[in-house]
């Protein structure tokens, strides 16, 4: 893998890193809990295709000010503003977990920010027969397992490079999961179920067979509350995390949806026509 | 030197195999354990047992908030604080304290202690804790990284209600209330001396320093792993130049008091096994919510000596559980219980104080499933034996500026059938 090109933008007077590579059509990626603390295979199979730019959400690796957001409507005003300053406003949005979360938000209360949506393990949603389980109320080492089916693998992502200053890498490890329960706590839905029918944009759901947090439940949730253009597909061996834990199949999904779908305007277009 | 008698108000019937067969004491603790019945019967016990402590003059007695959790059944402190308001006559009543951040509005707090410190004629101490992450995060819910910032507008806002010579509008961060108007202002004036009860952190040492209130380290592990914690207190305190008032301190201790040290050994060995095997059976999942810590504590933790005493405070919940003795002897030689002959127990904590520079000495004089007559026993002996040893120290030199100031005694109504 080569480098990915590093730069700074500042949302509510604070730094966010907003790494890019790639040719071709921009598309942005919102990860997934814990964020990503450097570029990843994933992101590298997707950059074969496309420009991919990934801002880092507030708390997230490479980012501060989480602190400073209290409430969803503080999220959603930093991750818009997070959008325009990285160039992503009205791009298709590649997104993980807690980003593929926002990114349905947005889509819902902002459409002209983003394009088509793919979305892996999307949150947002808590349905007391597959109740999603309190991550946080789970001993730290045991965080990795509930989040990918490959723990190992996202171990050693967040494991400090030779060369780093391990305390401040820890630190930003720890920030980025105080970050997504900034948003979350205590590991609960934030209304996004009223929200969802106002979702548009065509949509591709891809969800893990072995997601420890989300059950088979969320995908008929998801599928039912959105009245979008929508795909989805589950992928036998991932677990949460899923771009952490099959790049490839994930990719070659999101690659495939966002190469021959159509864009929201062209949907809609069709739809009134069908109709 | 100020003696107050602490309770915990543990649930005394927690099975002989509860920490093998159960996950925590707290939070998810099994409620198929609880039998109300017999809860009847320990609250009462628990009640006599402080009336008691205050008769044998001690200078408070102590309760506190604990939530989902068999060692410390007091969800509502304010309760229990309101039976001492009415069944004791001159000891302080220490409410150690209310979780402020917890409460929305937290003006009901201001309210409450308001309506204490005027039934018991001005003799509330209004501890302020920010709670642990058990009591906070996990029983209550709250967000961890905004429970301190919760925490101080909580205190800001109490503060002004408590003082405020008219209504006020409060436009703040988490709280937005229109005229706000405690109309029960506390006799104590401008309000009940504050104390800051603390785990450890960094943060809390310098926050009370700086203005001017009491610290008290709540560590169930004793004299000896407190010395580095009330260290780095100390230093936070000498460091922003304020002078070293013993007064401006406090800590908490296990005591068991007899005839011989071995003695105080056969009597409170059941008692301190129970509670230091069973009630602190916390699950470590619920100790550090992510969040919690500041960037601040964190970065120190992993790197300075302030965080190495930092993080012995957490020895007090599950930190170091691995490390934690499991029998009377460890706990003795460890320090987290003084024991013996009155003389003994006086010589230790003397200079226990002393090390650890505290003026305010909470004893808990309960712990575990002790019974009632033990407990009394226990306390009788400290009351009369041990106490008479350690009143006095650091009054000749130090002004004691963290007590109540009730009204006179000739001022005060009793309640009816209580001797003057």
């Amino acid at each position: 893998m080569s480098d990915p090109e590093t730069r700074t933008v500042a949302v509510n007077g604070h730094d966010m890193r907003v790494l890019s590579k790639g040719r071709g059509k921009t598309i942005g990626f919102l990860a997934g809990l814990a964020g990503i603390p450097c570029w990843t295979p994933f992101l590298d199979l997707l950059a074969e295709q496309y420009r991919v730019v990934v801002p880092s959400l507030p708390g997230f690796p490479g980012a501060m000010g989480h602190e400073d957001l209290d409430h969803l409507l503080d999220w959603l005003a930093a991750t818009l503003d997070l959008l325009e300053a990285a160039g992503l406003e009205g791009c298709d949005i590649v997104g993980s977990s807690i980003g593929a979360m926002l990114a349905l938000e947005i889509a819902a209360l902002s459409p002209q920010s983003v394009g088509r949506l793919a979305l892996m393990s999307p949150l947002g949603l808590h349905d007391d027969r597959e109740p999603i389980p309190h991550i946080w109320a789970r001993r730290a080492v045991d965080l990795p397992s509930y989040l990918c089916a490959h723990a190992e693998t996202l171990v050693a992502l967040q494991t400090a490079p030779e060369g780093a200053d391990a305390i401040e890498w820890s630190l930003s490890m720890a920030r980025a999961t105080s970050a997504g329960a900034r948003l979350m706590w205590p590991m609960c839905e934030l209304g996004l179920a009223k929200r969802l029918h106002r979702v548009r944009q065509s949509t591709l759901l891809i969800w893990g067979g072995k997601d420890r947090i989300l059950g088979p439940l969320y995908e008929s949730l998801f599928k039912e509350a959105l009245k979008c253009p929508l795909e989805s597909v589950r992928l036998a061996d991932a677990g949460h995390l899923i771009d952490i834990d099959e790049p490839g199949q994930a990719a070659a999904l999101v690659s495939s949806f966002l190469s021959r779908e159509h864009s929201t305007h062209e949907t809609e277009q069709l739809a009134s026509v069908s109709a | 030197m100020k003696l107050l008698w602490f309770h915990l108000m543990p649930y005394g019937k927690l099975p002989d195999d509860f920490a093998t067969k159960h996950a925590s004491v707290w939070v998810d603790v099994d409620r198929g354990l609880f039998d109300p019945v017999a809860a009847h019967g320990m609250y009462n016990d628990y009640l006599d047992e402080m009336e008691f402590a205050a008769e044998q003059g001690f200078d408070a007695v102590c309760v506190n908030e604990h939530h989902s959790n068999a060692y410390g059944m007091m969800p509502s402190p304010n309760v229990i604080a309101a039976t001492m308001a009415r069944r004791t006559r001159d000891a302080a009543i220490c409410i150690m304290g209310n979780s402020i951040a917890l409460y929305n509005p937290p003006t009901r707090v201001a309210e409450e202690m308001a309506m204490l410190d005027i039934i018991s004629g001005g003799r509330v101490i209004a501890g302020l804790p920010v709670g642990s992450p058990m009591d906070t995060c996990y029983a209550y819910s709250q967000n961890p990284s905004m429970v301190r910032t919760r925490y101080h507008e909580a205190h800001d806002l109490i503060l002004k209600a408590w003082t405020a010579e008219k209504p006020f509008d409060w436009n703040g961060r988490f709280y937005k209330m229109r005229d706000v108007n405690v109309w029960q202002r506390p006799i104590q004036k401008p309000h009940p001396p504050i104390w800051i009860p603390g785990g450890g952190s960094i943060e809390t040492w310098e926050w009370s320093a700086r203005s001017g209130y009491l610290y008290c380290y709540l560590s169930y592990y004793g004299y000896k792993l407190a010395l580095r914690t009330m260290a780095g207190y100390w230093n936070k305190v000498r460091e922003l130049d304020l002078e070293p008032n013993p007064f401006r301190a406090g800590f908490l201790q296990f005591v068991g008091v007899a005839n011989s040290r071995q003695e105080a050994i056969d009597l409170y060995r059941e008692p301190a096994e129970y509670f230091y095997n069973r009630c602190l059976h916390v699950d470590p999942r619920f100790t550090g919510p992510p969040g919690y810590l500041s960037d601040n504590s964190i970065r120190a933790n992993l790197t300075s000596q302030v965080a190495a005493a930092a993080g012995a405070a957490q020895d007090r919940y599950a930190g170091v559980l691995s490390k934690v003795q499991k029998n009377m002897e460890g706990f003795v030689d460890k320090g987290y219980l003084v024991v013996g002959s009155p003389d003994e127990v006086a010589d230790q904590l003397r200079k226990s104080a002393t090390d650890l520079n505290v003026g305010n000495l909470m004893v808990l004089l309960h712990f575990g499933n002790m019974n009632k007559d033990l407990a009394m026993y226990n306390t009788e002996l400290f009351a009369k034996k041990v106490a008479p040893q350690l009143r006095g120290m650091f009054e000749d030199k130090w002004e004691n500026k963290w007590w109540p100031k009730p009204l006179q005694k000739s001022a005060r109504i009793l309640p009816r059938g209580m001797a003057a």
